[in-house]
């Protein structure tokens, strides 16, 4: 019996060291006593105040054995994110050290110094002490005596993460000359490293963009650029890809393989912008062949009819397509610099559609037809390729294409019925600059066009880049009228 | 005069001035607005509308339907006649605006002190007209000058005034360059000293733009039945061979081009006191397919079927919208696809073949 | 042949009827009084105009089935100005002329309300405007049932500098280049100075319309907050540019907890293409959000909910979504059957007196009342953070409702400027 109580007295103790008084104080205190509750919880260091506060953190607080529900601001998260950051640096687990390491990183409110320093005391993991360490500098730079400040910022000064610079930069303004030198050298060591995590990014930004011109223009440049067929419907293709992604998506969320669902919408965003442009082709662009003027105005009223039916079923809000969990976030890859896993994905994506399209054409009898087709088309029908049906598997190939952009493009942008108006002047400046009929060209123009954008957009802000590279294609369609890279032919007119 | 027109076509073009110049000022000034004959101001202003549409119609047809080539930018020369004439009419405002200051409200908003350069001189009406004509006709002049001398052609052609109007379309959006931004002018208070919104005002506008489609119409018939016009549609047809026998077809295209441009911007003109704004979404590519889109329902190569395209195409635009507000695209999408594929001379071809 | 023909001349019928029908306006019925409603159902704003147009049927359905006006069904006529200015201005010409409407619902964006403003004042008709914009601007002939400057901006500036806004020092001010930005940063910013901010701690940065590719931005904010203390985002990025905006800013890992960012353009609609779960924690500030428990709120979004699944309208079927817009809009409708209820009467004047200290139960939970003066509405603001779920979770709110102030103080000469709309007489000269 004797026994039994005392067990019983250790299993309750827990609950008992809770500061009672703190907890009332999360649910009904003020925002400023809240945040001195969280500290009082947090010195405690105890696993119940963490499961407390985790509940906190998701607006609800227990109090005597009713949920008291609490409105939790950006403050009061941030409090609590770092608090239970620091309950974690004291895990046997490394993964949960690790992550509560960089959380902590970002920079942390001076009552968790005593918690780090425990914990750096205790850490012998490579990847975990530096992080620490930087996180302690942070904190011991403010306050304390010269020499550790000293010590503090000359470390910060290794570091290249941006939350440095905001630190350092306060303290080269400090009143005390030795700290103020100290801290204008480790600033300036910061820096270098930071510019260069700047212009890495900038080159990043310019591939990306670069990538996604292309995937939005690689279609048009089968269509427009080997089968002469002017399609103002092509962003239109681009649309219903990215739509098709949003079904496929709706319906997997129903199952247990959401993370999965690309592997399903590339394939069905393919088949399915193919089969609407595979009967275009055959209802109305086919009459039209040899008037591309023509074909202009009538694909025009094809893609009014389009955006109109896309807004009748799905409305004219915009859907929400979720990136899968391997997509969403990004890394760490320069100084300062973090790219989002979606555009690395899409420049592999763009890459691997390019090769596709290069064996196609090159490699099977499709492609070989195609490519007769477009060199001299009644040639081609004389020894016996069906240029009809030639036609039409390559408008449904360039339509096919569009659809996987428009896969692509649902990962970081929109989705609405007016997705593909914003992509149809970008393409066609694409595959006009890169010359037509070449799909190397409409590469090389792809990215020129990123790169020019991006580092024009970081010198003078985005409307004058987009300016600037609409006049500079314009200047250069007068100098080469066939583009960057022309067919050469002795006839006057191509 | 004969050359122009047989007997037919003078009485018809007669009949129709008679009607824009008599009869409905009449039904619209002299009829008591609850008369079931009543032309009200929304029909005023609207057809008003409809006839600068046309005249700028007409000159696409002369450069596409005549000359072959396609200007997908003509909406930009429009709108730059429209602008200058909407700076005219923002001076015309004077201290009326929200501000009370000489300057044009968005600029006292920006907090500009005096009046960018641009808009020197800017409250003479004769300067003002003056650019509605220079500013689109120099701007078609240099621009087709390097495009045609490097033998752009086709849809190259196309696609780089698309991306001029688009370019320019971006550089008005942007409050900086001193046009309003994105709301452009707007807010006219009178032109030539009169009221704007005034009958009287609407009815003096409705008519002159009558008067300039009539002159636009006369002027391009007379065009393409002379010599010039024949090596135009020569060079439609084959521009090779033009030049070959001697003719400098960069020459021909360009006077073409230009005089087609100055046409939109008088188009333009006449069309912002009447619409009560010029805003830089009149740029958008869009804008100017559709341009080509009228030219293409009425039929390629003919001056009538022009202006018939574009009267259908836009009253059934005003219609359907009305009608079938959630509908609407369906029809005029399938009108396009339609027109083209059966009807590729429009629907003059249609009109033709029946007589 | 024959079958081509037969094509032709269909074609051409279709073609000819649309000029023809052109003319036949509907025959006004006994008993019924028309309203226009001038959304755009097509082109760049149809993405968010379409659900007002609906919020506009949904209100007259309810009061027609509770006797309509003054006895009087309420007949709707819908146009469609497909986000075409010049077309605003005819279709408002045409409702007010053709249809003979007594009062009109619409426009969105400030250059098609600019656009419309000489046709109503031409014709002396009455328009209600439901959304949030710049001020500077009163008309007679205008109810403005959103929010000016000083009912969102400013309170949203006044939180992010408080202790629970995290006591933001340094401001980035982005938005799309327009007017209703311009001015909202133009205020902000003689407001931030007024309070003792630097201008080089104030960088405003500007995008074109539909821009889609905020990588360069998102790095220049990140470079900017990183140079000094604590840095906010106040973003004025109108509607389809936020989507891409907000998945860069979730994907390039800038948190709420270290730069804000806060929209006054962003509601429970632009969220709605977004996947929210890496912007929690970033904030809106409005007059009414979704989440707001009042029985008034309850009832206006089941309603919401029952009618877009009868209607069937796309997207909110399956999940119906409130905002702020709806609710101005919502509160629009009601506020002037009331006043044609007061005045006893359809004419403009008299409703326009009678609308003057009209007051209605907002969904919003308080109780809205239109100036006696100005023809804005006293609105309560609330500021909300971005949920997991797409909701926003409203942090801190204003004690009661805030009067309009649509000639902000911020901006020079409006001192002078009387907080009513100035006279007929003084409008003519």
């Amino acid at each position: 019996m004797r026994i039994l109580l005392i067990l019983l007295f250790f299993a309750a103790a827990p609950v008992l060291a809770i500061d009672k008084g703190a907890v009332e104080k999360l649910a009904s205190g003020d925002n400023d006593e809240k945040i001195v509750a969280i500290a009082a919880l947090l010195a405690e260091g105890d696993p119940e105040a963490a499961a407390v506060l985790a509940k906190f953190a998701e607006g609800e607080v227990v109090v005597e054995g009713k949920v008291v529900e609490v409105v939790v601001n950006n403050r009061l998260r941030s409090a609590v994110t770092d608090a239970l950051a620091a309950l974690g640096l004291l895990s046997p687990e490394r993964a949960t050290r690790l992550e509560a390491a960089k959380a902590l990183a970002g920079g942390a409110d001076a009552v968790m110094l005593p918690l780090v320093k425990k914990a750096l005391e205790k850490e012998t993991d490579a990847d975990i002490k530096p992080l620490l360490e930087l996180t302690a500098a942070s904190m011991e730079m403010k306050g304390g005596d010269k020499a550790t400040r000293i010590a503090a910022i000359q470390r910060l000064g290794t570091s290249n993460s941006p939350n440095s610079r905001t630190l350092l930069s306060e303290a080269a303004t400090d009143a005390d000359e030795d700290i103020r030198i100290a801290a204008q050298k480790s600033l300036r060591e910061v820096q270098g490293k930071l510019a260069w995590g700047e212009r890495a990014g900038l080159l990043f930004a310019g591939i990306s963009l670069g990538s996604i011109l292309l995937l939005a223009a690689l279609g048009l440049a089968i269509t427009y650029g080997l089968m002469g067929v002017i399609n103002m419907a092509h962003g239109e293709l681009i649309m219903i890809g990215a739509y098709t992604t949003y079904v496929v998506q709706v319906l997997f969320r129903k199952t247990n393989y959401f993370d999965w669902y690309l592997l399903v919408a590339i394939p069905a965003s393919f088949v399915v912008a193919a089969a609407v442009g595979m009967i275009l082709e055959r209802v109305v662009i086919r009459w039209l062949y040899g008037r591309p003027l023509e074909t202009l105005l009538a694909t025009w009223g094809i893609s009014l009819m389009l955006i109109q039916s896309v807004r009748t079923i799905f409305g004219a809000a915009n859907v929400q397509v979720e990136n899968p969990a391997f997509m969403s976030g990004g890394f760490q890859a320069f100084a300062g610099v973090v790219l989002p896993w979606s555009r690395v994905v899409i420049i592999v994506f763009a890459a691997l559609v390019l090769f596709s399209i290069y064996l196609l054409l090159t490699k099977t009898r499709l492609g070989l037809f195609v490519r007769g087709v477009t060199q001299n088309r009644e040639m081609a029908a004389c020894v016996g390729v069906p240029t009809g049906s030639v036609d039409m598997w390559a408008f449904g190939l360039g339509s096919g294409i569009a659809g996987l952009a428009g896969c692509a493009l649902s990962q970081i942008g929109n989705v609405g019925p007016d997705l593909g108006q914003g992509y149809i002047v970008d393409s066609f400046m694409v595959v006009v600059f890169g010359g037509v009929g070449q799909l190397a060209g409409t590469v090389y123009a792809a990215l020129t066009l990123g790169f020019a954008n991006k580092f024009l957009e970081a010198m003078s802000g985005a409307v004058i880049a987009k300016i600037v590279v609409l006049v500079f294609i314009i200047f250069f369609i007068q100098r080469r009228p066939q583009g960057l890279f022309a067919v050469k032919g002795r006839a006057v007119e191509a | 005069m004969s050359r122009l027109y047989g007997p037919k076509g003078w009485t018809l073009i007669g009949v129709l001035s008679f009607i824009v110049f008599v009869v409905f000022p009449v039904l619209s000034l002299k009829t008591s607005p609850d008369s079931s004959f009543h032309l009200s101001q929304y029909w005023v202003t609207l057809i008003g509308k409809v006839m600068c549409y046309a005249i700028v119609a007409i000159a696409m047809d002369l450069v596409w339907g005549y000359t072959g080539i396609l200007s997908l930018g003509h909406g930009l020369f429009f709108a730059l006649g429209g602008y200058a004439m909407g700076m005219y009419l923002m001076r015309q405002i004077g201290r009326e605006g929200q501000y009370q200051s000489d300057l044009p409200d968005f600029m006292v908003f920006l907090d500009w002190k005096e009046l960018p350069l641009a808009w020197w001189n800017s409250d003479q009406f004769w300067w003002c007209a003056l650019l509605v004509v220079l500013v689109p006709g120099l701007l078609a002049l240099v621009f087709g000058f390097f495009a045609f001398r490097s033998r752009v052609k086709g849809v190259y052609f196309s696609i780089i005034t698309q991306a001029l109007t688009f370019a320019a379309m971006l550089l008005f959006f942007r409050n900086a360059t001193g046009f309003g931004g994105n709301n452009g002018f707007t807010d006219f208070k009178r032109i030539l000293g009169l009221p704007i919104t005034t009958s009287e005002t609407r009815i003096m506008l409705f008519v002159q733009t009558g008067i300039f489609l009539i002159g636009t119409l006369l002027l391009a018939r007379w065009i393409v039945t002379s010599k010039f016009g024949r090596v135009l549609t020569a060079i439609r047809d084959a521009e090779t061979r033009v030049a070959f026998c001697g003719y400098n077809t960069v020459h021909y295209k360009l006077a073409i081009f230009t005089l087609s441009a100055v046409i939109c911007g008088i188009a333009g003109a006449l069309y912002v006191p009447q619409v009560g704004i010029i805003n830089p979404s009149e740029m958008s590519p869009a804008n100017s397919i559709e341009i080509a889109i009228w030219v293409a329902v009425g039929g390629r190569g003919t001056l009538t079927g022009a202006i018939l395209g574009a009267g259908l195409v836009n009253f059934g635009k005003s219609y359907f919208t009305q009608a079938f507000p959630e509908y609407w695209l369906y029809a005029l999408g399938l009108i396009f696809i339609l027109v083209t594929l059966f009807l590729p001379q429009g629907v003059m071809g249609l009109l033709k073949k029946k007589t | 042949m024959k079958r081509r023909n037969f094509v032709k001349q269909l074609a051409l019928s279709a073609a000819i009827a649309a000029i023809g029908l052109g003319s036949t306006g509907i025959l006004a019925q006994a008993k019924t009084v028309k309203v226009g409603v001038l959304h755009s159902l097509s082109g760049t704003m149809a993405i968010s105009e379409t659900v007002l147009k609906d919020t506009v049927l949904m209100a007259i359905d309810e009061i027609n089935a509770k006797g309509g006006v003054m006895g009087m069904k309420i007949e709707p006529v819908v146009v469609d100005p497909a986000s075409n200015w010049p077309l605003f201005a005819e279709k408002a010409r045409q409702l007010i002329t053709q249809d003979k409407v007594a009062v009109t619902f619409g426009c969105w964006t400030s250059v098609s309300r600019k656009s419309v403003l000489p046709v109503f004042e031409e014709l002396n008709s009455l328009l209600f405007y439901p959304v949030q914009y710049e001020g500077e601007e009163i008309s007679r002939n205008v109810f403005y049932t959103g929010a000016a400057p000083n009912q969102q901006a400013i309170p949203a500036v006044e939180y992010l500098m408080s202790k629970d806004g995290g006591t933001a020092k340094r401001w980035v001010l982005l938005g799309t280049d327009y007017v209703y930005p311009r001015t909202t940063n133009k205020i902000l910013r003689a407001f931030l100075k007024s309070k003792g901010v630097a201008d080089a701690d104030i960088v405003e940065e500007y995008t074109p319309f539909g821009h889609s590719d905020y990588q360069t931005i998102i790095a220049k904010i990140k470079k900017f907050a990183s140079e000094g203390k604590k840095t906010a985002v106040v973003s004025t990025i109108n509607g389809d540019s936020n989507v891409p905006f907000y998945k860069e800013l979730g994907n390039q890992g800038l948190k709420a907890t270290d730069v804000p960012v806060v929209a006054f353009s962003v509601g429970e609609e632009e969220l709605r293409g977004v996947d929210t779960k890496p912007l929690v924690g970033h904030l809106a500030a409005w007059n009414y959000f979704m989440s707001i428990k009042a029985p008034a709120n309850d009832a206006f979004t089941k309603k919401w909910a029952a009618y877009a699944k009868a209607k069937n309208i796309a997207g909110h079927k399956d999940k119906p979504l409130t905002n702020d817009p709806m609710e101005a809009t919502y509160i629009g409708i009601y506020m002037w059957k009331q006043a044609v209820e007061k005045a006893k009467s359809f004419d403009v004047a008299k409703v326009s007196a009678a609308m003057g200290g009209q007051t209605f139960t907002a969904p919003s939970g308080i109780t809205s009342t239109m100036d006696a003066k100005n023809h804005h509405l006293h609105k309560a603001v609330f500021i909300g953070e971005i949920k997991a779920d797409g909701q926003f979770n409203v942090v801190w709110k204003t004690k009661g409702p805030v009067k309009a102030a649509p000639w902000s103080p911020f901006i020079a000469g409006n001192d002078k400027k009387k907080d009513e709309p100035a006279l007929m007489a003084e409008n003519k000269k």
